[in-house]
This record gives structure tokens, sequence and C-alpha cells, in this order.
């Protein structure tokens, strides 16, 4: 049974239950999950080409009547499959906290400002070498209650679809050299120390705009082996 | 040990960027025209097949209700057909019919999707699967999204289905989504437990 789909890609995914991260402890099943194999209904899935989003998605700096506060920044990357192949016409969904450490969201209590001048939700679509690009500020750190005066070091919340269903991926984008990493739980629920890295995006000083922008990279690997799907599958 | 990027949890506050249609907790205040690509209503115009609405709740190990998952849906058409490439029967009956469906659960940990019942869908070595629905959860707390798959009471190719019966028989009740009519509307009441007393079945796909 060879599946081009490997189930020994995910050995690098934290376990579902990491005490360290309180919230896992009762949100996390209990018996044994079941392995199954992949049909039709798991190697394929949602397909949003172009004309799903809208140029102005990607640009979180512009999306209101003024600029947002804090270090304007360019993200970028591609999103490949295990062969380094690049997943196309790909849906990259983001979200963030502003400069200040505080989402638009009204169960973030976090006495930081909001800035009427930013969301911090962004889209677009890989294009045929599987390339994104987005620009917003960096955002802020911000507590929460997991331990004594824990912070969630910097991120940009990530959501990718892939080739199928199985390929989807949510995950978080973090920030070279981070003081806060050791301390926090969701970063280290990713055990193996190679992996975890490629959470951490990396300065990218080339692409800087001078004058006018920073820029960190951040490329994303999908489980998958393949660009093209074929029909026939052995189980 | 592969090169894959690992996964993190969705968190608390995804709702704003990923579902702001279905748990607005933040209003555009700039007039910016954020179009929905993805929500919680799957019919398009031209989907045939029975209209259903599939709802329920997500429930933690204390039985108390998540009121901040994500839940995603895939599934074929009214004819069995999925809106994928890898699906290559030919031309789709259903061409508008994308099969995906997503939305968040409100305060009281309540989901629901309008949708077409979808048909059965080709299985291991040519078997039939029986009409079934894949479901993905995502939350705070969850680390990695956990699968599940929704089965419906009323379909009698359950009993042969191939993935349903790697199930261990006492387990297979989580799996089935029960009917009961709503005025003219059929629904499919699908809770979902994420531990404990009768969790649900989840798959390692
Ligand atoms: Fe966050």
């Amino acid at each position: 049974m060879t599946f081009i789909y490997p189930r020994e890609s995910l050995s690098v995914y934290p376990k579902h239950l990491s005490p360290e991260y309180k919230s896992t402890v009762k949100r996390s099943p209990g018996k044994p999950l079941i392995i199954v194999p992949h049909t039709l209904s798991e190697l394929t899935g949602p397909v949003y080409g172009h004309d799903a989003v809208q140029e102005g998605d990607a640009d979180l700096t512009k999306q209101h009547k003024g600029e947002p506060l804090g270090e304007r920044i360019i993200v970028h990357g591609h999103v490949y499959d295990e062969d380094k192949r690049p997943v196309v016409d790909s849906l990259v969904e983001i979200w963030q906290a502003n400069a200040c450490g505080r989402y638009v969201h009204n169960v973030d209590q976090h006495p930081a400002p909001l800035d009427p001048n930013f969301t911090g939700a962004g889209r677009t679509v890989t294009d045929k070498k599987g390339y994104y690009r987005f620009i917003t500020v960096k955002p802020g750190a911000y507590p929460w209650g997991n331990h004594r005066n824990a912070w969630r070091p910097n991120h940009i919340h990530f959501s990718v679809f892939g080739q199928s269903f199985v390929s989807r991926l949510v995950t978080q984008m973090y920030f070279p050299g981070d003081p806060l990493f050791p301390f926090d739980p969701i970063f280290n629920s990713v055990a193996d120390e190679k992996a975890r890295l490629r959470m951490v995006s990396s300065f990218d000083l080339e692409n800087t705009v001078p004058d006018w922008a920073l820029c960190f990279r951040f490329d994303i690997v999908l489980r998958g082996r393949e660009q093209t799907p074929v029909h026939t599958e052995q189980h | 040990m592969s090169d894959i990027t690992p996964s993190q949890t969705v968190g608390p506050f995804f709702a704003y960027g990923l579902a702001p249609h279905s748990r607005c907790d933040w209003k555009p205040n700039s007039g910016y025209d954020w179009k929905e690509t993805v929500g919680a209503d799957l019919v398009t115009p031209d989907a045939t097949g029975t209209r259903i609405r599939i709802e329920g709740s997500i429930l933690d190990g204390d039985g108390l209700p998540i009121n901040d998952a994500m839940i995603e849906i895939w599934q074929a058409d009214g004819q069995g057909r999925y809106a994928h490439p890898r699906d290559n029967r030919g031309a789709r009956p259903n061409a508008k019919f994308k099969g995906f469906g997503r939305t968040a659960t409100d305060k009281a940990g309540v989901y629901s999707f309008d949708t077409v019942k979808p048909g059965v869908v080709p299985g291991p070595d040519g078997k039939p699967q029986s009409p079934h629905i894949v479901v993905c959860i995502f939350s705070r707390g969850m680390l990695r999204q956990i699968y599940t798959r929704i089965y419906f009471a009323d379909e009698a190719a359950n009993s042969a289905d191939p993935i349903l019966t790697l199930v261990p028989a006492d387990r297979r009740g989580t799996l089935i989504a029960h009917k009961e009519m709503r005025g003219e509307i059929a629904v499919y009441r699908f809770d979902i437990r994420v531990q404990g007393e009768n969790e649900t079945v989840f798959f390692d796909i």
C-alpha cells in the first residue's frame, strides 16, 4: 500500500493532546484514531481559482481609509508539495493581530488599542509557480491565559488548501529570533526542532523595498508527492 | 522524516478572516468589499438532488459546547461527482456545485450547513461508498485538525460501506446523522463529541 499522501509525513505534527497547552486537554480525541484508506473523498478537495479573491485582498494595508500603524512588511513565499513541486492556484488565507497585538474580534479582551485602519485578514491564490505575496504590518505579541504571564510570539495565522482534503493545512508563521519561543507551548508542541523551525520565516533582505517595507519569506510544504492528479489509485 | 510544514491551532480569533459571514464578530468599518469565498450554504442554482440541512453541536470532553470551532465539509454532488480534476469521469451535471462548506460554531456551539444529499461515490477496489460527507474540525485547543465522516441513517448501503465497516460496530453510530423534517426541509442531526462518552469516531488519514 503506497500513498501519495504518506501518513509518516504527519509524524512532525503536534500531538492532539499536548498538556502544556491547556486547552488541548478537553479538546483532543481520547480514543485512538481509526486508520482508513484514502478514497476519492479524501484525495479530492476544494478548488478556488483567481475569481474567488480580489486583487486588494492581499494588501492588508490598503483596506481602510488610512494606513495602519506598525512596521510595514512584505510576507511572501512558495507553497510546495513534499517533492518541492509548486502547489498552484491554491487559496492562501491569513489573519493576524495588529501592531499592538490586538485582534479585531470581540472575544479578544487584551487592553491594547484597535487600529481603525487595520482588520488583519488577507487572501490570495498561488500563481503557476506556487508563489504568494501579502503586504501587511508586523503583528505584535499578545498575552493569553495559558500560564503565568504567557505571551504568544509574534505570528501570522495561515490557512492553505493544497490539492486534496488531506493536504489541508492551518498553521502559524513566526518571525526569526523571537525571545518568546522557549516559553510558548503552541510553538513547542512541534517536538522536532527542524520541523519547528520550518514555521519560522526568514528575513529576506533582498526583497525588502528601500524606504518602504521589510520583507519575510515563508515557504510552506504540504502533504503529497504529486502535482497533477491522476485517476487510478491502488489501495 | 518529512519536510512538511507542521500544523498549528486555528486559535480563537479566526472568524473575521475565515468565516466572517457565519460568525461576524467583525464589522467592516471601511466599506472594503470582502467577498464571501466559502460559507455554510453549498446549494447552487444548478444543484440537483435532495436539499438537506445538516445541523449539530460540537462538544468537548466535559460535554460543554465548543463555541469557537471551525468546521469544514467536503462532499460529492447529488450524482456522486466531486468538483475536482481527480474525479475525471466526464462533464459534471452540476458544474457550479463546489461541494465545499465552511462555518463556525455559534455561541451555543451549534453549526449548520445547507446542501444537497451526496450521491454514491467510488471506493477502494471499485466498491461503492455509501453517501457521505468528509468533515474537518479546527479549534482553539486543537493543534491539528480532526477528520470524521457524516453518513445518513436512511441509506441501506451503509451496512456494506468499505470505510464504515472498518469502524468497530459499537462506535459506528457516532458517524450516522438522523433525519427530522422541519417543514419542507430534511434536517440531519450530527453532533460531534470530541472526547469522552460516545466520542465521535475520528480518522487517521
Ligand atoms: Fe494568534
